[in-house]
């Protein structure tokens, strides 16, 4: 049976691991190849690495980030933040990267979710999306820019189409759930996981182990992701996994 | 020396990385000689059936892929370089492989998500000398097309998904073929490759 994932995300600026809460008041928390390191060795189904504020410069320290990394974990991990080109793409994988997610710059030009999965396959895609509720209840809206700004996209039409492009993946973070650790969106994931046949990670909320079972039981993701809560400790990969499997969910451990 | 053979598909260097990790002395090329010299060869491959037997001609990489197979090189498929040594694969234009397993190669009809990704129970239908008394372990697969039709006697482990039992490692004589990526399969993988490699010295020696 297919095991539920647990995903590590580090938030990296200029080679070291930063998280915001609700994306805001960035504090650094460590070096990137140590702590995958750590989570590798706490049974991380894979690490997804997101650069958060990419200049070009930067990016270059992400290449070399991505290479670090591959030496150290055996584990798929996942780079995203300012890929903008095949060749940015190309580059990330060619360093030991398994996947690239692509938030703004696929909105900006959706062809280049079409063109990386005809170059790399559809398995190397993966589509990050964040997304916030419309005031009038009727929906979610897809954001950019670190959730500053409304693109006034539809998320279930942003999904439905990512997904014909190629996406092989979806990486739904919710804008109003990040950083309150009240649990993940259910309502949001529930409507995205409903219309789409690729597998979907959930982000955004996650601050107990309740919150965890609670996605799972909900069967609403296929896969977890958190990130202040391992970064500061407050739980290990291998707690979440043990509490799972107590309750039946499958996982790897 | 072990070959990690170059045919311009795939991520070749998470296998070097694994193998470099275990102390295993490797080299990702293409060309004939030092494929025909190694102690071992490794054939792995991210993308399509048709691309990949596309590549590999155009490399002139076949016939030696053959050769190094005749002269009982133990040789590894991984993934899509699992898929290409069955008869046919139906990814793309209906496409000759190497046939060194019997079947074929088509895309999985599942009651779940396509591609089958993550982390799955792998199951033995009995020992073998990579998995070395394992009971069963988790491995990380990432593919939508998989083996059919194959002689179920080649077939070592497996793993359920959904109604779909997903043929995982294949061993017959020298062929090792594995359909998830023991290079990404934590310390599992790396203990199967470990494995490999002590395969691999035994032929040196004994030839």
């Amino acid at each position: 049976m297919l095991t539920k994932r647990i995903i590590p995300c580090l938030d990296v600026r200029e080679g070291k691991v930063v998280k915001g809460v609700n994306f805001v008041g960035i504090k650094e928390v460590g070096d990137p190849v140590n702590l995958a390191k750590s989570y590798y060795e706490q049974g991380a189904d894979e690490i997804v690495f997101l650069d958060i504020t990419a200049t070009h410069e930067e990016r270059k320290t992400m290449v070399d980030v991505a290479n670090d990394v591959a030496k150290e974990i055996y584990i798929p991990f996942t780079i995203g933040g300012g890929i903008r080109s095949v060749e940015d793409m190309r580059n990330m994988l060619l360093a030991g990267a398994d996947k690239i997610s692509l938030n703004s710059a696929a909105i900006q030009d959706p062809t280049l979710i079409e063109a990386g999965a005809k170059a790399f396959g559809s398995q190397c895609i993966v589509v990050a999306i964040d997304a916030k509720k419309r005031e009038d209840n009727t929906g979610w809206n897809v954001y950019v820019a670190g959730g500053r700004k409304d693109t006034g996209l539809d998320l279930l039409d942003w999904v439905k189409k990512a997904v014909a492009l190629g996406a092989g993946e979806i990486l739904l973070t919710s804008m109003d759930a990040d950083g309150t650790k009240q649990g993940f969106d259910i309502e949001m994931l529930r409507a995205v996981n409903r219309i789409i046949d690729v597998p979907l990670i959930a982000s955004g909320g996650c601050g107990s182990l309740e919150d965890f079972y609670e996605v799972f039981k909900e069967d609403v993701a296929d896969a977890a992701l958190a990130a202040s809560l391992f970064h500061y400790g407050e739980l290990t990969v291998g707690e979440v996994k043990a509490y799972l499997a107590e309750r039946n969910v499958p996982v790897r451990w | 020396m072990i070959a990690i053979i170059d045919y311009g598909l795939g991520n070749l260097h998470s296998v070097k990385n694994a193998l470099d990790t275990l102390g295993i002395t490797s080299q990702i090329t293409s060309d004939p000689k030092v494929i025909l010299q190694a102690s071992g060869v490794i054939l792995p491959g991210v993308g399509a059936f048709e691309d990949s037997m596309k590549n590999l001609k155009e490399r002139n990489l076949v016939e030696v892929i053959r050769r190094v197979v005749s002269n009982k090189t133990p040789f590894l498929g991984i993934c899509l370089g699992m898929q290409v040594l069955f008869e046919r694969g139906y990814e793309g234009e209906t496409t000759e492989g190497f046939g060194f397993f019997k079947g074929e190669v088509r895309r999985m009809v599942v009651d779940e998500k396509i591609p089958h990704m993550g982390w799955n129970q792998l199951s033995f239908t009995r020992n073998d000398v990579l998995i070395d008394e394992m009971q069963e372990a988790y491995v990380y697969y990432v593919h939508s097309y998989l083996a059919t039709n194959y002689d179920s006697e080649d077939l070592v482990g497996y793993s359920n998904y959904g109604n779909l039992q997903v043929p995982g490692y294949f061993h017959k004589d020298n062929i090792f073929a594995m359909q998830f990526h023991p290079e990404k399969s934590g310390e599992v993988g790396l203990a199967m490759l470990a494995r490999f490699k002590e395969v691999c010295d035994d032929y040196s020696t004994s030839n």
